[in-house]
């Protein structure tokens, strides 16, 4: 193995010794690539809702809302991260049930799957997901809907500050709507492996 | 169909009328919606495709630096790292690190570097079941055919086929809605995801910086092999790097828009290592596999600016041969104006076999300017055009020589002559025309013989004015 890793850069220094114009790093203010729409002047929490809702999700700031709307559309039972279960009981109103475990054997049991976001992104509308803060990778992923609860001032305002925010946590995700292709005659449908409807609650829920 | 002629037109040729329209309609949308959203969304995105280049040139010139750098921070994240030097060792090991594990099923993702190294098939070879995940990726799977666009991979088929190819494969009952081809998809390979010992993904770019492989998808397969398998392996070709986590901003601000026409793609995750302690669902264990596999002998030489690519389609989408061929015309995994001179130049010792590729463009320019990391592809061809005169490849049909056409203009009887015997060759069956004539002729059309209106004009001219 050592040796393949000696040839590749042995080629790779022979190759590179003879281009004479090496490049240098070009230098670049960190807003380089923020969009126009970014630019203007705007409330983060505000924006990101707008941006999540052109994506294809759904913003709510009201948990009993949230909790209407589940029911309305026959979802009523689902996975909750345990952090947030004795909260949510209370604030989403009766008629649902609230699993904090999460078996895969039933992954389909589960209408809904509701995990905390590690932040968003206003620019793009996106959420923030990470292993420290989402509780189980697969309940913010394979139930119809994922509820993803951010509190507004984990709102960023931009891609690029978000990337500059990674930090150390091996996995970040920013997931923008619902999962989407248009693979079949470049028809857009919503809902191939990851959910259909992505939501985000936003809510200053007390957790630290 | 005819056996004369480029291989790259013989296989355009052979194209059926609704291939060849759902390519073209395909990549026109594609195209259309870039424009939209890079000039909605910037003052100047030429700039930003600029300075986009110039940082991908940076690293290219760099390589082994930045290279080292990521492997010892993927490394201290606890990742562990390969390298292969070709396709064969990079199969070797996925299977090696798939044996040590006992690992029998893995699903896999979208990964051009895979397709390459024709993973899949050296896996189930092998003993171990491999499953596509993306939907455009599964169909091509289970029809046994080859992607056809780096983002779409089954933009040449229709619904229609796609329905046929599912009830074939007892996935339902004929239905040919692409919201119930979906929904089926999803129903079956999420089975899949959870029964499986192993993900296989690629990576858009890895920052030396932290290590951080970034994955792109809209479907969330990736991040779904990423939370029900233990075992992720990623197979990245060596040019993947980028020197910092702030210029993968810049690098997926372009790609999204230029890909798909969307400021970021639906999943985009940033993985440096294997899961968190607090994390129930996901990998354990994450290997990196560095692959060259011909990566270092094009830095080596004239078309290096090609190792650039993201991968993000636009030149086929924009590229009027494209749009008349194709992806099967281009023989290869990569096509468009990137695969003409990424897919000769892979081929190593074969050249000469795909030297046609490079002729198979008008040169018009437009790869260039929709490319986000401004490779210059119009010059890269014809460095290849001259890599394959030299090298002593015949163009098979080539038009009539120049020299012919030069002798005839610098002569003005034979020149009338000509354009006399022009018109009589309109009248001429195909098969009965002079051979250089047929052979190319093959593959093109001809518009009706105009030749003399000139000189009929100019000579009524001079009668008319004493």
């Amino acid at each position: 193995m050592s040796e393949t890793r000696r040839l590749i850069f042995d080629r790779l220094k022979a190759a590179l010794g003879g281009i004479a114009d090496k490049k240098p790093l070009p230098d670049y203010p960190a807003d380089v690539a923020l969009s126009l729409g970014a630019r203007e002047p705007g409330d983060p929490v505000a924006r990101f809702g707008q941006n999540l809702e052109a994506v294809g999700g759904r913003a709510f700031t009201d948990p009993a809302a949230l909790g209407a709307w589940l029911k309305e559309r026959g979802a009523t039972r689902g996975y909750c991260d345990p952090a947030l279960v004795s909260w949510l009981t209370t604030a989403l109103g009766d008629g649902l049930t609230l699993e904090s475990t999460l078996a895969r054997e039933r992954i389909d049991d589960y209408q809904f799957g509701i995990t905390r976001a590690r932040g968003a992104v206003a620019e793009t509308g996106s959420l923030i997901l990470d292993d420290a803060t989402t509780s189980r990778r697969l309940g913010a992923l394979a139930p119809w809907i994922h509820v993803a609860v951010v509190t507004p001032e984990r709102i960023l305002p931009d891609v690029g500050s978000a990337i500059a925010a990674l930090g150390d946590d091996p996995n970040v995700i920013f997931c923008t709507g619902p999962s989407k292709t248009a693979d079949v005659e470049g028809i857009l449908i919503e809902g191939v492996h990851g959910p259909g409807e992505q939501v985000a609650l936003i809510h200053l829920f007390g957790a630290p | 169909m005819s056996q004369r002629g480029e291989p790259f037109d013989r296989f355009a040729a052979a194209q059926s009328e609704s291939r060849r329209s759902a390519v073209r309609l395909g990549s026109k949308a594609g195209h259309e919606k870039r424009t939209e959203v890079l000039f909605r969304d910037y003052v100047d995105p030429d700039s930003l495709r600029r300075l986009a280049g110039e940082i991908k040139q940076h690293t290219l010139d760099h390589l082994d630096l930045y290279l080292e750098r990521a492997q010892a921070r993927l490394e201290a994240n606890g990742a562990q790292v390969h390298f292969a030097a070709d396709a064969e060792e990079a199969c070797r090991t996925v299977l090696e690190i798939l044996k040590s594990r006992g690992a029998k099923r893995v699903v896999k993702t979208k990964s051009m570097a895979t397709e390459e190294i024709e993973l899949g098939a050296f896996l189930e070879r092998h003993g171990v079941e491999s499953l596509e995940t993306d939907l455009g990726e599964f169909i091509v799977q289970l029809d046994a055919d080859k992607p056809s666009h780096i983002v779409k991979p089954i933009m040449h088929k229709d619904r229609r086929e796609v329905a046929r190819t599912f009830e074939g494969h007892g996935l339902g009952a004929y239905d040919d809605t692409p919201e119930v081809i979906t929904r089926r998809a999803r129903e079956h390979l999420r089975r899949k995801y959870l029964e499986a010992d192993a993900g296989i993904t690629g990576a858009n770019f890895i920052s030396a910086e932290s290590g951080r492989l970034v994955l792109v998808t809209n479907e969330g397969n990736s991040r779904f092999c990423l939370a029900a398998t233990r075992c992720h392996i990623a197979l990245v070709g060596i040019e993947k790097l980028v020197p910092r986590d702030r210029d993968l901003g810049l690098f997926l601000n372009l790609l999204g828009r230029s890909a798909t026409g969307q400021a970021l793609s639906v999943y985009t995750e940033f993985i440096s290592g294997p899961r968190g302690a607090a994390q129930p669902d996901g990998p354990e264990a994450m290997h990196v596999i560095f692959l060259d596999a011909g990566r270092s002998e094009i830095l080596a030489g004239d078309a290096r600016e090609i190792l650039r690519c993201i991968r993000c389609g636009a030149c086929l989408n924009v590229c009027p041969v494209y749009r008349q061929a194709s992806g099967h015309a281009y023989r290869g995994v990569y096509s468009g104006p990137v695969g003409a001179v990424l897919t000769p130049l892979l081929a190593g010792e074969h050249f000469p076999e795909f030297a046609d590729l490079p002729r198979a463009s008008s040169l018009c320019g437009a790869c260039n300017e929709v490319c986000p990391v401004d490779i210059p592809i119009p010059d890269l061809l014809l460095r290849l055009r001259d890599r394959g005169k030299r090298a002593g490849v015949k163009p098979a049909g080539a038009a009539p020589s120049m020299k012919s056409f030069a002798r005839l203009a610098s002569r003005p009887a034979a020149w009338r002559r000509a354009l006399r015997a022009g018109r009589l060759l309109g009248l001429i069956p195909g098969p009965l025309r002079p051979r250089a004539l047929r052979v190319w002729g093959a593959n093109h059309v001809l518009p009706p013989w105009r030749g003399g209106a000139f000189r009929a004009w100019m000579a009524e001219r001079k009668r008319k004015q004493p």
